[in-house]
């Protein structure tokens, strides 16, 4: 298995840390005038999310993780996984809800995604930045009703709720950015 | 990239500041009556400081016709002393040391020291007169606050004459350092270092210029080592803005003790795979010759301009950082 040592530690190397595969954001190189020298690293643990700080002997090396972002496409969800497809491959791969998340709520197959794959397993999946989505249920937006701040919920097919303006109706198409959550336009027929 | 890494780093008035900082260091000597020297960057020897690891380059030419190392000096620390044993009295030097391996915020291989030794000084009483010298150079009055290394220690609750790696390690791992567990450290003092640098150098000069000294006789380095209980190397550094400025000792001038502690640190050197360069043998005779009793500092004079401007990065101050040399 390859491995990084501390001179080679760079952002955005991914490195596995207690087994977890994580994604160095800082290096920092730490030394007194006379004494042991030091990397002090922020990491981001790439299957929780979190950010930790870890300090290494320089000189220590880490064992690489094997780490990839590659883009797959959505197929369906059999209840408890999500399945994906490489289009060039072919090959097949399913994702837990920890590797979906909040990403669980745009998909809709078909959709072209950014899967994080640590050792050929799904780690992360971020949906498109921007989706089309019908809304299934929203209130007829009455002219002059002010009391949402200017728009009402809408939930999509999808199981997502967005916020949309008033004039927007159930069984139209929407864009959204699912990196922020929030309705974008309607979308062009086409 | 290329094409933009012609330009300093450092912006003209960081250059003007470096400019008129060494003006005032030489200015500061000729005042005081020490001497300004010039020694050699590259030697047939080196320190043998377990934690420094010396650039090497190469003669070849009239008196060594197939060619022989040189080293470039870590610090002009043997050569100054050679001249105080010789007589010269009190001497500065302001000059390059290179260290290969580091690399960072605070560091580049290549940097500028101002060293000077004043023979008849305690480390105390150079300690004021670093204070001095920074003080003028800061052209500011911060208060001094000196503290020995047991004190700086004290609010982790740790006595550093006394801890075990394994207290250390235990101590490491309560104050919530995950990594603890997993370190190779093989002794003590590694283990201080690591706590001196993630939990106490930050918050020494804060708004005083800091000074700690009385070092745990481990790491004396080129200090002479006080008896009691417990002995301590007198030894000091100067902190400010908790940035590690200045190294001092009240120099060991033993030829035996100085041979013994070359062969303990090339045994250390030898463990840790690090390489073995040739003791200094005009050194031990210079001290077997008689180094006055003294003292002698040595200052990061690019940290130093970090501070006095309040830049947090070292190439905000070179002209030329490595990546750019």
């Amino acid at each position: 298995m390859a491995s990084y040592s501390t001179n080679e530690f760079k952002g955005g190397l991914k490195v596995l840390v207690d087994g977890d595969p994580c994604s160095i954001i800082e290096n920092e190189f730490v030394k007194p005038g006379k004494g042991q020298a030091f990397n002090r690293v922020k990491l981001r643990n790439l299957k929780t999310g979190r950010v930790v700080e870890r300090t290494f002997k320089s000189g220590e090396s880490l064992e690489a993780a094997d780490v990839v972002e590659t883009e797959l496409q959505y197929l369906y969800n059999d209840g408890s996984h999500w399945h994906f497809m490489d289009q060039k491959t072919f090959e097949q791969y399913s994702a837990d809800e920890n590797a979906l998340g909040e990403s669980a709520k745009w998909l809709k197959d078909q959709d072209l995604c950014t899967v994080t794959l640590w050792n050929g397993t799904p780690l992360l999946v971020d949906p498109p930045n921007f989706v089309v989505l019908t809304i299934s249920e929203t209130d007829p937006g009455v002219k002059g009703d002010t009391s949402g701040g200017g728009g009402k919920p809408a939930t999509l097919e999808t199981g997502a709720v967005v916020r949309v303006p008033l004039f927007v109706q159930e069984g139209e198409a929407i864009k959204v950015d699912t990196r922020t959550g929030a309705y974008v336009s309607r979308a062009k027929e086409d | 990239m290329g094409h933009t890494t012609w330009r300093p780093s450092a912006a003209p008035p960081v250059l003007r500041a470096r400019a008129k900082m060494l003006a005032e260091i030489r200015a500061y000597f000729a005042r005081a009556g020490v001497m300004e020297v010039e020694t050699p960057l590259c030697s047939r020897a080196s320190g043998t400081d377990p934690a420094l690891e010396p650039l090497r380059t190469r003669y070849t030419g009239p008196g060594a016709p197939t060619g022989e190392v040189l080293y470039l000096q870590t610090s002009p620390e043997f050569s100054m002393k050679r001249l105080i044993a010789a007589g010269s009295g009190p001497i500065y030097q302001i000059c390059k040391a290179f260290r290969d391996g580091e690399r960072g915020a605070l560091h580049n291989p290549e940097f500028s020291l101002l060293e000077w030794y004043r023979p008849g000084f305690d480390h105390h009483r150079l300690m004021d007169e670093v204070a001095d010298l920074v003080r003028v150079v800061m052209g500011r009055r911060l208060p001094l606050r000196k503290l020995t290394y047991a004190e700086a220690f004290s609010p982790l609750g740790i006595d550093p004459h006394t801890a075990t790696a394994a207290d250390l390690k235990e101590r490491a791992r309560v104050l919530g350092m995950a990594e603890a567990e997993h370190l190779e450290l093989d002794a003590a003092d590694p283990w201080l270092d690591l706590l001196f640098t993630g939990y106490i150098e930050c918050a020494l000069g804060r708004g005083d210029l800091c000074l700690v000294y009385d070092y745990p006789a481990s790491k004396a380095s080129l200090a002479r080592v006080r008896s009691g209980v417990p002995a301590v190397a007198e030894r000091f550094e100067l902190y400010i803005d908790g940035v590690e400025l200045a190294n001092g000792f009240h120099e060991l001038a033993d030829a035996g003790e100085q041979q013994e502690r070359f062969r303990r640190e090339l045994a250390q050197r030898a463990l840790n795979g690090r390489s073995l360069p040739a003791i200094d043998q005009n050194l031990l005779a210079a001290l077997e010759a008689g180094l006055p009793d003294c003292s002698g500092v040595a200052i990061g004079l690019d940290r130093l301009l970090m501070v006095l401007l309040g830049k947090p990065r070292i190439d905000q101050v070179l002209a030329f950082p490595l990546e750019r040399a």
